[in-house]
């Protein structure tokens, strides 16, 4: 089973990344572009059949290593 | 205790640096530093190897990019320092014994929970976040940090309050931060319980942005520690001016001793009088 961990900054956090990326994309001419938020995403591969359980155990997997919840929020997507 | 007793457990894993410059430090302070590697402690090697944390009196997280800084700066560290030891980590910060973190060693102390650790000794999820830099980049350069602790934290002792000192920032993820709704709140705590070790400031001593503040960190800290003052984290490296010819201006001053030589001292000077 696939699954998609995708990490975002909570609402509020700076995003300096996304901020330098969405300043060279107007630089390079792309005015429309009015905003760039980055974010990670992990793709888990995980043996396993159950999809509640892997769920349950990538969401454990969230908030031991992959998301700090000061700044970060997480979505869980099985493929 | 005596000084030459005294046993400093530096802790190093994939992507440590640093850690000789710290283990330089504690020995020319005459101290008995040991460079151990986290499988020592957790027990992952041969028995002749195996180290326990209650064998030293301070444990030491050195600067630099452990585990590659994947995920997120020391985040990998400090999930793999609670899986395998979370108990022995409460119990050591809990007995007083001192724990510092440098750099990437102050990043890990935030994700561990150690650090600020309002209102335990080691909290479940991380209560802050040291997070990129407003400037999106690696900011390397001498800093200026105002010693702004009444005493409470182990390890600035004796270090004057309001004294400037000059120690190198070479990092890129140095920003505190807190929960954006807490933000308020865990500053006004970090003040009221004398947990700011260090601010940054400008030539002037003016708690100035940009570049003075490398980071963009709030209320410009640099380092803080626990409420009982024996965990200490900082961004800037005190190891690299452990001597006054690590000071950019050595050539028109005759400093004998660097501006980070203090930390250590006091470390082992608490040490000495506790245990």
């Amino acid at each position: 089973m696939e699954i998609d961990v995708t990490i975002s900054l909570k609402k509020g956090v700076a995003d300096p990344e996304g901020a330098n990326t969405k300043k060279a994309l107007n630089l390079l001419g792309f005015d429309d572009v009015v905003d760039v938020k980055s974010m990670k995403t992990f793709r888990i591969e995980m043996d396993i059949e159950d999809e509640k359980k892997a769920r349950a155990e990538v969401e454990e997997m969230c908030k031991k290593l992959l998301a700090n919840p000061v700044i970060q929020n997480y979505t869980i997507e099985i493929r | 205790m005596n000084v030459e007793d005294i046993n400093i457990c530096i802790l190093r894993i994939e992507g440590t640096n640093n850690e000789q410059e710290m283990y330089l430090a504690f020995k020319r302070l005459g101290a008995k530093p040991e460079l151990v590697h986290l499988k020592q402690l957790t027990g992952e090697v041969a028995e002749a190897g195996r180290r326990d944390l209650f064998d030293y009196q301070c444990l030491m997280i050195p600067g630099g990019f452990s585990s590659g800084d994947y995920v997120r700066a020391g985040a990998i560290l400090a999930a793999r320092m609670k899986s395998a030891m979370k108990d022995d980590l409460t119990k050591f910060a809990e007995a007083g014994y001192p724990i510092g973190g440098i750099c990437n060693g102050f990043q890990v102390l935030v994700e561990l929970g150690l650090l600020p650790a309002f209102d335990e000794i080691m909290t479940d999820c991380p209560e802050a976040c040291l997070t990129t830099n407003d400037s999106a980049r690696f900011e390397c350069r001498p800093t200026l940090l105002r010693h702004e602790n009444k005493g409470n934290c182990v390890f600035t002792g004796r270090i004057p309050e309001k004294d400037i000192l000059l120690m190198p920032s070479a990092h890129a993820e140095g920003k505190i931060i807190f929960p954006p709704q807490e933000r308020g709140r865990h500053l006004q705590r970090l003040i009221d319980n004398d947990q700011v070790v260090f601010r940054y400031v400008s030539p002037e001593g003016d708690y100035a942005g940009y570049p003075w503040n490398p980071n963009g960190s709030v209320y410009n800290i640099a380092g803080i520690c626990n409420p009982e003052g024996n965990v200490f984290g900082m961004m800037p490296h005190p190891e690299r001016v452990f001597f006054g010819h690590q000071h950019p201006d050595w050539t028109r001053t005759n400093k004998e001793n660097g501006d980070g030589r203090a930390i250590f001292v006091s470390v082992l000077e608490y040490i000495r009088g506790k245990f």
